[in-house]
């Protein structure tokens, strides 16, 4: 008989491992795809950047800075939002949905790899940018709070986790349409967070959907620290609401999923081909 | 004394899209052409029943088979006891644990091998298995050892192991399947048609090494095969299911016997199957062929 691990904590995080250790194999195994798909969000925030040179020479590192934080943290949030919404809609494609699924753990334990590799997968990919845009644009950071946004990255992490899980279920619910639904979620989040711009540009009836966007609070509290330093005690307000948005959003993007992995049992949904 | 599986009429159906025919039939027929226009108001889905009032116990150690044609309801039942659907009505449980109730604790004890080998195929045999012994709270290093004997076993080749599965046959994949299933050492173990598609070889490697997992460890087999060949090697018992219904169950022997003629000829199992199933040889070859 084989070792069965147990119940702990500690065997719980060991076994959703199984999901970071898979996709990184996946990623190893399509090396050159990713390569493709870094070269073009380098190339795509390097475009971004060079929108901010034009313009006023003293004010450069400050425009430069403020597109190019945007695309960052957009690459950063777009990507653990599209890992974790689209993992369910890559186990359809695979066809593998219905043995993970069968695996004998909660479904957390399978979320909690998915949100783990998610965070791992798109902190590496913005790292990357980082460094391309900071040799492209030479850009001063000498005055900014980098670990107040850190912290502001970390905080907006989980509502972004939460909003995938939500997410996830629509690929789960809809084999056609579901993936293609998270896309355009995806795109309204960017159109009213004000990613590359200010949200106050946004027409008064869009201007409510970037109040309920984590990213909006993300890239105003992000931007403070990187382009004035802003630090912790001036990010609180920006930082409490995404850590509530985060309580909030997990635990229902969570409930929202088990909901339709319910009804996906019922209506035989799981199956492959829908 | 608990059964190891337990179905009590287990029922299942699904909404489906209605073809034309349904359509023209709910609007009373397509003679008259004035009421077409109430197709707009047919139903465009049709409840379908899929698993019809099924009732069965398979005792510990007991290799269960299913034959069924096409479409017959084999794969919502396993799916059913799989945990991957739940009952409209009735109750299936696994060593006396209710499939909607005790889902975990059903998991636990079972694993399934599906028809189609389901695979992230990018990757290698030892990197699927590898994923599959994690998720399923195996050591990792034991798990592939194990799967290593087991794909040996199986005649599986080791400098194959590390192949992307999408490079290798059909066959190979449905071994990698199998000793997926197996690594995990399920007591109750779904094989849904796991020799389709195998060379005689693979599937008489197949064939012996299920009952070599019953002998040695008394697991549990529920298998579903079109090969009447291979359900009379491996099956102690003998469901056929025709339209989500069981309309025989018994040994092999027992089920051929009670067909036999006035002159007393025992007939194939295949003849037994044609009979129940209300098919003859061209029907089946027309299943096969869609």
């Amino acid at each position: 008989m084989s070792k069965v691990r147990g119940e702990s904590l500690v065997d719980k995080v060991k076994s959703s491992y199984a999901l970071v250790q898979r996709n990184y194999n996946l990623v190893r195994r399509d090396a050159g795809w990713e390569l493709v798909f870094i070269v073009y969000e380098v190339v795509n925030v390097l475009t971004i950047g060079f929108i901010g040179v034009n313009g006023p020479k003293e004010t450069m590192n400050e425009r430069v800075l403020y597109l190019v934080a945007g695309a960052l943290l957009w690459g950063f949030l777009s990507a653990l939002f599209h890992e974790v919404a689209e993992s369910v809609a890559w186990e359809r494609w695979e066809g593998t949905i219905e043995y993970s699924f069968m695996a004998p753990q909660p479904r957390g334990v399978y979320m909690f790899g998915v949100c783990m590799w998610g965070i791992l997968y798109g902190f590496v990919r913005t790292a990357i940018c980082l460094a391309a845009v900071t040799l492209a644009f030479q850009i001063s950071l000498a005055g900014a709070n980098l670990w107040a946004a850190l912290l502001t990255l970390a905080a907006s992490s989980l509502a972004f986790l939460g909003m995938g899980l939500a997410a996830a279920v629509l690929p789960l619910i809809s084999p056609e349409k579901g993936s293609p639904a998270t896309h355009i979620f995806q795109a309204v989040v960017l159109l009213v967070s004000g990613v590359y711009y200010d949200v106050s540009v946004l027409p008064a009836w869009v201007r409510p959907l970037s109040y309920v966007s984590p990213a909006t609070y993300t890239l105003r509290a992000a931007r403070a620290a990187l382009l004035e330093g802003a630090g912790v005690r001036a990010l609180a307000p920006d930082l409490i609401i995404l850590l509530a948005l985060g309580v909030v959003l997990i635990p229902m993007g969570f409930a929202v999923f088990s909901a339709g992995e319910r009804y996906a049992m019922r209506t035989g949904k799981l199956k492959r081909n829908g | 004394m608990t059964a190891a599986i337990e179905c009590l009429h287990a029922h299942k159906s699904f909404r489906e899209p209605a073809d034309r025919e349904d359509r023209a039939n709910r609007r009373g027929g397509r003679g008259f052409a004035a009421l077409r226009v109430l197709d707009l108001v047919a139903p465009r889905k049709v409840r379908v029943d899929a698993v019809k009032d099924v009732s069965f116990q398979v005792k510990k150690g007991e290799i269960f088979g299913i034959l069924g044609p096409n479409g017959s309801g084999k794969s919502t039942l396993i799916r059913l006891i799989a945990t991957l659907l739940t009952p409209d009505s009735g109750t299936v449980t696994v060593f006396g644990q209710d499939v909607v109730s005790d889902r975990l604790a059903v998991r636990r004890c079972i694993n399934r091998v599906s028809v189609e080998a389901a695979f992230f195929k990018r990757l290698s045999a030892l990197e699927n298995l590898e994923y599959a012994a994690r998720l399923y709270g195996l050591d990792a290093r034991e798990g592939k050892r194990r799967a290593e004997d087991i794909l040996e076993r199986l005649g599986f080749l080791h400098k194959k192991m590390t192949v992307p599965l999408e490079n290798l046959s059909r066959g190979m994949q449905q071994k990698v399947a199998i000793a997926r299933a197996l690594m995990t050492a399920p007591v109750a173990l779904l094989l849904d048609e796991p020799t389709t598609g195998l060379d005689p070889v693979s599937k008489r490697e197949v064939q012996d090494f299920v009952l070599e997992v019953r002998e040695t460890h008394d697991t549990t087999v529920i298998l579903t095969t079109h090969d009447m060949q291979e359900a009379e090697r491996l099956c102690d018992r003998i469901a056929v299911i025709h339209g989500g219904e069981f309309v025989a169950m018994d040994t092999p022997e027992s089920l051929k016997a009670s067909f036999a003629d006035e002159r007393g000829r025992v007939p194939t199992l295949e003849e037994v199957f044609f009979r129940l199933t209300g098919s003859n040889v061209d029907d089946w070859m027309r299943e096969q062929g869609e």
